[in-house]
Formats: structure tokens, C-alpha cells, sequence
């Protein structure tokens, strides 16, 4: 039973190749720096709490109208049927509104974990699923750290739902349905840099009305919705604790040591087994 | 047992011009008693199990399951998956001792042990598929239509599924035995080595990715289980979780298939098994100090004095420090009962850790927790009994626990 020493290396090769490309294509999605983001800045200081854009956005996705609105006291969360909720908070500063949503990642943590890339970061900046290429394992949702992807866990077909900064629409020069439609301007779409000099002129415009910190800007490596608030995020319910760095970051460490794994271990186990068997030869004799 | 067994069948067959296609037709019959215990309360469960899976088909899973939108996966994943693959580290670790480090010792029960990888990784791939909302596209992945190479789930799912190739090349020579394929069989043995050598080094990647897939649910899980270290402490403890499945199913093994054994085939399974015993011994001891490690260095004593904490030192000290100790006393004493005991304790250990990780500290601050429906629990079990049934199937005609057809030894 003696291995066929060429097969080995001939294998050993693949894998090496293998390896490789696939560390190229992990290292390709790196280059959407040099394209600029779009997002979107939701400014609660003026949002009214209508929940026009629940409609809108059900309108736009063809979802169905939801039952309910905003209540003080009670927490909606978006789900299979709705991509985006408003909720109201009773806060230090009297009752705030707070819209949710997909908050379309610069480095999504949903698209990292999909090993299908139907989550996919496009390069507009959108973080769209695509329904042709989801096998619904539902690994983008353990994922999320912001729980958005949901899953139609009553169909035979199920899709994931959540917002896609409607990304058809955009790419049609219009804005997003809950943007175009907000009666209140509290919804502005734009590049991401420039909603940032603008939600900082804003706070710095108007330092009493505005808590000093831009949800988004660095929260899981940076975000697509920038938020601002009246009062700090926690009277909102926002998960501050969220950390700064990205959460693909998490990953990165263990993928980058498959390749040399891959690599050495084989190499290492043909070595040990050579000298363990010479071993018991010389043991035998 | 009043069966003549296909080792009796066998060389009756050497006697007479060998007919294939009858032997075959043949050995497709059901051998052994109809009637016992397992049968009686394993079938029911089966059909119900298949019943459920019908449902879960036709009218979605949630019409079956209790997972929420907070909670995507349940313990289709967490049991089947998670801990299953732990519980099949078994098959690495063994053909890595037998025929890496060339311990001859331990030959006897490579045979049985990549066989019960082999079927365990079958049949948790396959209740992954349960679990999938849409099955089909996983052709997605196997054709290369979409490669997300950066997810830990896509590099998971393929290091598992060569692993399953590596593993039913490892078992092939039996199969070319039962089928008196000597030619079929020399080729598929020269392969072993190369698989081996693969199917190690594959282990030891999917077994620290599972550990690695639940990385990015870093606010998710409980603290007291969640760190950075979770790929390594994943392999380490599988390491211990698949020889305690070793011992526990060999004891079992023994009795069931005695008939299938030689007299000394006992006597030396006891000096085997104390053998694996100190290895667990000193796999238990590294995972121990190094859960002792990360615990000091993630400062986690604020929440020992939780209930989570209580939890978290049941699992450590009931689970994995107590049988250390019993695998470390008994395999010096040679006290087979208590290693016994130590295994299961050892194997109650990692399904805890498995679904603290993956289930029970998932979430564990949500306002409704998840809870298995009953069904999940059903299918679960059908996926394990129907394991054993398919294990059993190949145990009663393969050269699996019993020695080779003599033409092998002749041929040599
Ligand atoms: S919020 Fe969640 S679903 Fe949305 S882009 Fe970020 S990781 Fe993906
Ligand atoms: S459920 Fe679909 S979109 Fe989400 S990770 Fe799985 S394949 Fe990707």
C-alpha cells in the first residue's frame, strides 16, 4: 500500500492551484475602494413618524400593505412581508422615530457568509440577494449583525427579504421608493462621502438638536444608511455596542490559513509516516 | 444467533464456481431477527420521521420546525451537523494513528470507525439538505456557477464533501472484498495512503470550520462561548469526541455483532480501548487548559455568577474534567465499566458545548427563546436510526468487524 509518490505531488499541485485562485477571488471584491458608495442619511430629527415609506417600499417590492404602525412601547421588527419598519421611542427629548432597515454594509457580513454570493455587495453599493442563486441555508442571517435578512420560513420557495436600496430603481437614475416619496425630507440619497459632510454639518450647524455621532459611519466597518438622532442610540434601541471593525474581519484570519494548511499538512503527514514505517521496519529486523 | 454468516458463505463459495449475480441477490436478503427491541421502536419513528419530512417538503419548514427570524438555525443544524461531525472525528484521528503514525495496534478498528464516519457524514450532509429552503440550488456550489470562496460555509462544504470521497476510498477495499473483486481491491487499496494523507488534512480544516462558521455572530452567542479561538478548540475537542464514540460504539458493537468476532478479537479490544483512553486523557487535558486560558484572557468572570454561568461550569467541570479523571484512573487500572462511563460522559459533554455554542447561547438574551418543536427532535432521530440500520446492513456482510476473505492474505 505504498503511495504512488508522482500522484501525490501531481495532487498536492491541484490543490496548490486550487488554493490559489481562490485566494485571488477572495482578495477581488477589495477593489470597490476606488468606486464611491452610495447610501442613504435618515435624519430622525425630522422624521414626522408617518410611515409613508413602509407603504412606498411595499409598493416598490410588491409586499403586501402592513397592519400596524408606530406605537410607543412596542418594538416592530421587519420580517418576511415588511423590509422596513418606523418605530417610535419615548426618549429623554420626547418621543423620536426611528425607520430600520437593511443597513447595506460597506462590507457586508451577509455577503461574506453567502457561499453562493446571491448577497452580494454590488458596486453601486446596494447589498442586493438574488433569488436564482440563494439555496436558503440561511447562514447570511446567523451572520447579520443587525438581524435583517428574513426568511419565508411557510414556502416551498422561500426568498429572503430585506431592503435592496431598490436597486433596480436606481439603476435606472431614480431614487429609492422610501427617499423619493418621505414628505418630511428626513431621506436623502446620495454618495456616501458626501452624506456625511452633510449629516456632520447638520450637528454642527445645530449642536442642540443633534447628539453628536453619526450611526453608520464606522459602526460594523461603515454602513450605507447614516443615521442621526436627537439623543443617544441607545434610547433608541440601537445596538451600540456593535464593533467598529468589519465583521468579515472576523473570518479573514481562518480563511487565510486554509491555503497553507491545505498545503503543508499533506507534506507533513507523508514525512511522518515515512518515519514511523522506518521505524517498524527497524524494529522487525 | 442461528444465521450462517457470509464469512461461512464465503468459502463455501470458493468451493463452488462463484456466481456473482446470485451471491448478490443473495446477500440483498435481510439477515438476523426481525423482532428486536431496536426494530420495534426504531421503525415507528422512522415512518413518522418520513411523514414529517413529507410535510416539511410540501408546505415549508416552518410548518415543522420552531426556528424564528432571530434564529435561523435550530437543531437540524446544531445536533446533526455540529455535534455529528464532532462525534465523526473518530475516523481521522484513528487512520491518522494507524497509518500516519503507523501505530499497528489500532488496525483492527479502522475498518469500523471510517465506515461509521463515512455513513455519519452521508447522513448529516443529507439532513443538511432538509434544512436548506432551497435544496436544488446547491447545484449552485457543486458546478462552480457561484463561487463565495470567502465564506466559511462554501470552503466547509466542500472539505466535506471530499472528506465523504476520502472516506469511502478508505472503506472501498471491504467492498471489493464482499464483492470477490481481488483485482478492484488492489487498486482501490493502493489508494488508501493518498486518502488518508487528504482526508486528515481535510478533517482538521472542516472540523475547525464549523467552529469558524459561527464567527461572525459575534454579539449572538453567549460570551462564555463565543471567542476567537472557537476553529482550534473545535478540532482539539474533536479529537476526544470521536474516540469517545469509538469506545462507546465498539462496547456496543461487540455484543451486537459477536458473531462477527473471533475469540481474541475481545481480549485485544480491551488493551485497544485503554489505549484510546489515554489519548482522550491527554486530549481532554489540552482542551481543558486552554478553555482555562481563554477564559482568563477573555475576562469572563463577571458572568460566572449567571445562570449561563452555572451552565458553563456543569459543561466544564461535569463533562469534560470529570471524565478526564475517569479516563485517566481506569485506563491505568484497566477498569473497562468506568471507561465506559467516562466516554459517554465525554460524548454528553461535546453535545453540550456543540449546542451551547451553535443553539442554547444562541441569542440566549432574546425575548422568546427557541425551543426544537417535536418534529425536529423526530427527524432527528430518524436520521440517526436510519444510520444505524444502513451501519448494520453493511456490518452483517462486509469484511467490517470480522477478517478479510483469506484470498487477501494469500495474495500478498
Ligand atoms: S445589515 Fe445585515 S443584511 Fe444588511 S448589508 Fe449589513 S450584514 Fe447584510
Ligand atoms: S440563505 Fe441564500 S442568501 Fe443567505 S447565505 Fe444562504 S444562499 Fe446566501
Amino acid at each position: 500500500m505504498d503511495i504512488n509518490r508522482r500522484n501525490f505531488f501531481k495532487i498536492a499541485g491541484l490543490t496548490g492551484v486550487a488554493v490559489a485562485t481562490g485566494k485571488q477571488l477572495v482578495a477581488s471584491p477589495e477593489k470597490k475602494d476606488d468606486v464611491e458608495f452610495y447610501g442613504i442619511l435618515y435624519d430622525s430629527v425630522l422624521c414626522k413618524g408617518c410611515a409613508g415609506c413602509e407603504i412606498d417600499c411595499a409598493d416598490a417590492n410588491g409586499l403586501e400593505y402592513p397592519e400596524d404602525g408606530p406605537e410607543v412601547g412596542v418594538v416592530r421588527k421587519t420580517n418576511e412581508k415588511q423590509r422596513t419598519v418606523v418605530n417610535a421611542k419615548e426618549t429623554s427629548k420626547g418621543v423620536v422615530y426611528v425607520k430600520t432597515q437593511c443597513m447595506h454594509c460597506n462590507e457586508p457580513a451577509c455577503g461574506t457568509a453567502c457561499l453562493t454570493q446571491a448577497m452580494h455587495k454590488t458596486r453601486e453599493g446596494a447589498v442586493i440577494w438574488r433569488e436564482d442563486k440563494c439555496m436558503g441555508c440561511r447562514y447570511c442571517m446567523v451572520s447579520c449583525p443587525f438581524d435583517m435578512p428574513k426568511f419565508e420560513y411557510h414556502s416551498t420557495n422561500p426568498v429572503i427579504q430585506k431592503c435592496t436600496m431598490c436597486y433596480e430603481l436606481t439603476q435606472q437614475g431614480e431614487e429609492p421608493a422610501c427617499v423619493y416619496n418621505c414628505p418630511n425630507g428626513a431621506l436623502k440619497y446620495g454618495p456616501r462621502r458626501e452624506l456625511l459632510a452633510e449629516a456632520r454639518r447638520r450637528i454642527v450647524e445645530h449642536p442642540d438638536e443633534y447628539h453628536d455621532h453619526i450611526y453608520g459611519e464606522h459602526e460594523a466597518g461603515g454602513t450605507g444608511w447614516l443615521y442621526l438622532s436627537p439623543v443617544p442610540f441607545e434610547e433608541l434601541g440601537f445596538n451600540t455596542n456593535i464593533q467598529k471593525s468589519s465583521y468579515p474581519a472576523l473570518t479573514k484570519g481562518f480563511i487565510s490559513s486554509i491555503a497553507p494548511v491545505d498545503i503543508l499538512l499533506p507534506a507533513l503527514l507523508l514525512g511522518v509516516h515515512e518515519a514511523t514505517k522506518q521505524r517498524n521496519h527497524n524494529e522487525e529486523e | 444467533m442461528n444465521m450462517t454468516t457470509s464469512y461461512q458463505k464465503n468459502q463455501e463459495a470458493e468451493k463452488v464456481p462463484f456466481n456473482r449475480f446470485r451471491y448478490l441477490l443473495n446477500e440483498l436478503k435481510p439477515k438476523g431477527k426481525i423482532f428486536t427491541p431496536f426494530n420495534v421502536i426504531s421503525v415507528p419513528i422512522m415512518l413518522l420521521g418520513l411523514y414529517i419530512i413529507y410535510i416539511r417538503f410540501t408546505q415549508g419548514i416552518g410548518a415543522v420546525t420552531n426556528l424564528t427570524q432571530d434564529v435561523p438555525w435550530g437543531l437540524w443544524i446544531a445536533f446533526d451537523v455540529v455535534t455529528g461531525v464532532a462525534f465523526a472525528g473518530g475516523a481521522y484521528v484513528l487512520v491518522f494513528m494507524v497509518y500516519i503514525l503507523n501505530l499497528k495496534k489500532y488496525k483492527p478498528i479502522v475498518r469500523i470507525t471510517v465506515l461509521n464516519g463515512f455513513l455519519a457524514y452521508l447522513f448529516y450532509s443529507g439532513a443538511l439538505l432538509l434544512d436548506l429552503g432551497r435544496p436544488l440550488s446547491i447545484i449552485n456550489v457543486i458546478i462552480g456557477n457561484n463561487y463565495g470562496v470567502s465564506s466559511v460555509l462554501f470552503l466547509v462544504g466542500w472539505h466535506f464533501l471530499l472528506y465523504m470521497l476520502a472516506l469511502l476510498l478508505e472503506f472501498s477495499p471491504a467492498v471489493a472484498e464482499w464483492l470477490h473483486a481481488p483485482k478492484l481491491r488492489k487498486v482501490l487499496s493502493a489508494m488508501t495512503l493518498g486518502a488518508v494523507i487528504f482526508g486528515i488534512t481535510l478533517s482538521v480544516l472542516h472540523q475547525s470550520g464549523i467552529g469558524a462558521l459561527f464567527l461572525m455572530a459575534k454579539d449572538k452567542i453567549h460570551p462564555l462561548w463565543y471567542n476567537a479561538y472557537m476553529p482550534l478548540m473545535f478540532v482539539v475537542s474533536s479529537v476526544f469526541a470521536g474516540l469517545a464514540l469509538i469506545i462507546f460504539e465498539g462496547s456496543i458493537s461487540h455484543k451486537v455483532f459477536a458473531d462477527q468476532l473471533d475469540k481474541d478479537s475481545h481480549k485485544k479490544h480491551d488493551s485497544i480501548v485503554q489505549g484510546l483512553s489515554k489519548i482522550c486523557t491527554l486530549a481532554m487535558f489540552v482542551y481543558l487548559f486552554m478553555t482555562i486560558i481563554i477564559f482568563v484572557h477573555e475576562k469572563n468572570w463577571e458572568y460566572l455568577n449567571t445562570p449561563m454561568g452555572y451552565w458553563y461550569l456543569i459543561e466544564i467541570i461535569g463533562f469534560v474534567m470529570l471524565p478526564m479523571f475517569l479516563f485517566f484512573y481506569s485506563s491505568r487500572n484497566g477498569k473497562m465499566l468506568l471507561i465506559r462511563v467516562a466516554a459517554i460522559l465525554t460524548l454528553l459533554g461535546i453535545l453540550l458545548n456543540r449546542l451551547n455554542v451553535s443553539m442554547i447561547g444562541f441569542k440566549w438574551d432574546a425575548a422568546v427563546r427557541y425551543v426544537p418543536s417535536w418534529q425536529e427532535v423526530v427527524v432527528t432521530l430518524t436520521i440517526i436510526f436510519i444510520e444505524i440500520w444502513v451501519f448494520r446492513w453493511i456490518v452483517r456482510r462486509m469484511p467490517v468487524l470480522r477478517k478479510s476473505p483469506d484470498w487477501v492474505h494469500e495474495s500478498k
